[in-house]
């Protein structure tokens, strides 16, 4: 009897030490056999401590397993892993907990949706989020929903937004503390987007930031009319987060309608910008806008690199931003000071950035191709910072352009509010097997900047264009993949290739790194497979 | 002129160029304006994942009227409005004018912005195209050569318009991602063909020798793609006659109808 009240109290404790508290979200960095949340940790920097895979031995990597959605939408999700399961979504909106090992399920959790979807661009769900033993997912029908990672039983499951106005989830929540934030999608439908945080046991609303500022509310005076009320402002990626100075930054979407800027004058806060926010009440402490009165559908929406580094000798708390309008940006990100910025890729609709980083315009007639093109320099690949290498990298887009034709457009509820269309040169969302891009169109690259100058070290270029995410290792790998179907690993310090694979699909997501039984794996998803490498036994 | 039918000039010619392939498909009519509105509504709405010219979902071409459920225009309106549930293809609100604009540009795309040319006869057509050596380079339903592109199906994807500008200026008709490539081999062997598809690494090519070729490019000592045609213009060899009944033959090329086509 006393052994098996000793085995319940063993198993007890075993399973408290197995739970995700915040303490271990704010120390990833000593469990880098786990990947505890999007970016791999609340810097945001993609890198992977691990360093079994080197340079020297990366060529021997070899499939480990590979897991099949049951669904032909691509995968966008970045997965989780922690203590060897991995849980992962596919759509739509359904989680899988498999063992990161060998690829085999333990649970499959389906969600049942909304059939009255509102969506931009496809059944994306971008991963989840982890807090104790309970897992959390934005839902393309807007909700939030909770789930016990052991069952994949829903715990609770509460409403975020009206879905049929054009609202829906998309990114992967954010934990902080004991609150779960998420902000909303719909930025092509003239929503008033909106980031949230909710209690993690109860689902109960905590606080709310809404991006369009109401009437009375500072930066109400960037728009005219009654334009805010469809003004857009949508964050569909996750945020970062500095402990130190409880701060949370997220990315701010397009205004709304996307084409047509003459619909909605002015500045058009704080669409395009990036806002740090208290975590605790959600009160704005700074913003900064990178594309005021936009007519292109430059989305703030990267995810915000934080890095304690240097800036002219002394050492200072940065932001590092690579964004869809093509400028590379460096903050203060205490204060929100800019203090470097600098294009990435072949831009033409600004002449430069004025002392503070406000765009000097370029006079375009209607009509002219834009540099970059609509889908931006950059998007929502997500980047990558080695503390080893002090490198910034980045999946970019170069030399392609979009003509933008701008219509009036009356907004309607439910209904996309795009006000014209872009075309020319203007790759599509996807690509199937066949390549159409040509070389004179531009091209996609993996570029690794130099943060303390905006300089590129170096870039390794691809035919096609890439929405592939990065990640970086400790080994001094960078690890990537594009539209092509290939992954790829290259020499981070110099990008010279060392190692691919063909995939067959378009990847769309971030690889990322984890271990399990001392044998450290990469994960990437491409079409709708995910595929764990490891090296050769 | 003699000998075409001059077709009459219209801001939208598209109703009358595509005369023939509506009746085929639909008992409706549908107005200019409709066809504007449908394409005006198709840009905001549809080409980010269809494609501008529709072509982009798997075994589905709206160009040329191949779709997966349902091709009526009762059914094209039902699931423009519903969606295909667990696709991307969500369910869209539009109200009923709406609707019937964006059926009236999908029977339209092909020809949509298309200005009217002459178009002659096409059985004249087919005799100048083999009197003009056409076969030497073209294809058509398995005669002729590989050395460029099959034509089988070619009035079924392009506009009147455009396949007389292809008459006339060669160049400017190879998309630039079928051109003509040269490779040199580590060994010195030179290879001629159209490229099929092409990545970073690698390129898939249709040589002249009529073989299907995978190669390596950086096992190559050179690799280049040709900016202009080897066809010569025929600005100077083709009557304006004969341009439009080249024009008729090849718009009456619409394929083998087998559901689902290679590209």
């Amino acid at each position: 009897m006393i052994s098996r009240i000793l085995g319940v109290l063993l198993l007890l404790s075993g399973s408290v030490a197995a739970q995700i508290t915040y303490e271990r979200h704010l120390r990833t960095g000593d469990e880098p056999q786990n990947w505890l949340t999007y970016s791999g940790d609340y810097a945001s920097h993609r890198y992977s401590r691990l360093d079994q895979l080197t340079p020297a031995n990366v060529a021997n990597l070899e499939l480990k397993w590979v897991f099949q959605a049951q669904s032909l939408e691509k995968f966008a999700a970045t997965a989780l892993v922690v203590d060897g399961v991995m849980y992962l979504t596919q759509a739509n909106n359904h989680v899988v907990a498999l063992d990161a090992k060998t690829g085999r399920v333990f649970w499959i959790y389906q969600y049942s949706s909304s059939p009255d979807l509102r969506l931009c661009c496809g059944q994306v769900n971008r991963g989840l989020a982890i807090l104790g033993d309970t897992l959390f997912m934005g839902t393309l029908d807007a909700h939030l929903i909770a789930l016990d990672r052991r069952t994949g039983q829903p715990i609770w499951r509460i409403a975020v937004a009206d879905g049929k106005a054009g609202y829906s989830l998309t990114m992967a929540p954010l934990i902080v503390k004991d609150k779960v934030i998420v902000g909303t999608a719909g930025g092509e439908y003239g929503i008033r987007g909106f980031i949230a945080a909710y209690d993690a046991l109860t689902g109960k609303e905590a606080w709310r930031f809404t991006t369009i500022p109401g009437p009375g509310e500072p930066g109400h005076d960037t728009w005219e009319g009654d334009a805010w009320k469809t003004g857009g402002g949508s964050a569909w990626l996750t945020g970062s987060y500095d402990p130190e100075l409880n701060l949370t930054y997220w990315g701010i979407g397009n205004p709304g309608p996307d084409w047509n800027p003459a619909q909605r004058p002015g500045d058009n806060l704080y669409t395009n910008s990036v806002v740090a926010l208290d975590a605790d009440s959600g009160t704005m402490k700074w913003h900064f806008q990178f594309t005021p009165h936009d007519g292109a559908d430059w989305d703030a929406v990267q995810v915000p690199v934080l890095v304690n580094g240097n800036w002219n000798g002394s050492p200072r708390k940065l932001l590092y931003w690579a964004n869809r309008n093509g400028f590379f940006y460096v903050f203060d990100r205490a204060t929100g000071k800019f203090l470097l910025g600098r294009p990435f890729v072949k831009q033409n609709w600004a002449k430069g950035l004025d002392d503070n980083g406000r765009p000097i315009l370029a006079s375009l007639p209607e009509g002219t191709p834009v540099y970059p093109g609509v889908q931006g320099g950059t998007n929502w690949y997500s980047p990558s910072y080695s503390p080893r290498t002090g490198l910034f990298y980045l999946s970019a887009w170069d030399d392609y352009s979009t003509i933008f034709i701008r219509q009036q457009m009356q907004h309607v509820p439910g209904q996309r509010f795009m006000g014209g269309r872009a075309r020319s040169g203007t790759p599509p969302l996807r690509r199937g097997a066949i390549n159409t891009w040509t070389e004179e169109a531009g091209h996609g690259a993996v570029l690794a900047i130099d943060p303390a100058t905006g300089e590129r070290k170096w870039a390794f270029t691809m035919h096609d264009v890439t929405d592939g995410g990065i990640l970086t290792t400790a080994g001094d790998l960078l690890f990537s993949g594009g539209r092509e179907g290939y992954f790829f690993a290259l020499d981070a310090r110099s990008g010279s290739l060392l190692w691919k694979a063909t995939v067959g699909g378009q990847v769309g997501s971030a690889p990322i790194s984890y271990q399990v039984d001392r044998k450290q794996y990469v994960a990437i998803a491409a079409g709708n497979v995910l595929f764990a490498y490891a090296l050769r036994e | 002129m003699t000998g075409c039918a001059l077709v009459a000039a219209a801001t939208v010619a598209v109703a009358i160029l595509t005369g023939p392939l509506i009746a085929q498909q639909h008992a409706g009519t549908y107005t200019a304006a409709d066809v504007e509105n449908g394409a005006r509504l198709y840009g905001a709405h549809c080409s980010s994942c269809h494609g501008a010219d529709g072509a982009l979902v798997a075994a589905v071409d709206l160009r040329r009227g191949l779709f997966r459920f349902g091709s009526s225009d009762e059914e094209l309106a039902r699931t423009i409005a519903r969606g295909i549930p667990g696709t991307a293809m969500t369910s869209q609100k539009f109200s009923a004018a709406e609707l019937h604009a964006l059926v009236a540009y999908l029977r339209s795309m092909r020809d949509f912005g298309a200005r009217a040319v002459a178009v002659g006869d096409p059985r004249s057509g087919e005799t100048l195209f083999e009197q003009k050596g056409c076969f030497s380079c073209h294809r058509v339903r398995g005669r002729g050569t590989l050395f460029s592109v099959d034509l089988s199906e070619i009035g079924a994807i392009r506009s009147a318009e455009a396949l007389q500008r292809a008459l006339s200026d060669a160049t400017n008709a190879v998309a630039p991602q079928r051109r003509f490539i040269r490779a040199v081999t580590s060994d010195g062997r030179v290879i001629n063909g159209r490229r099929l598809n092409e990545d970073t690494f690698t390129v898939q090519l249709l040589d002249d020798q009529g073989r299907l070729l995978s190669l390596v490019k950086s096992e190559l000592r050179d690799y280049t793609s040709a900016k202009t045609s080897p066809r010569p213009t025929d600005k100077d060899k083709l009557s304006a006659e004969e341009r439009a009944h080249l024009t008729a033959y090849l718009a009456a090329l619409k394929g083998v109808q087998t559901g689902p086509v290679t590209r």
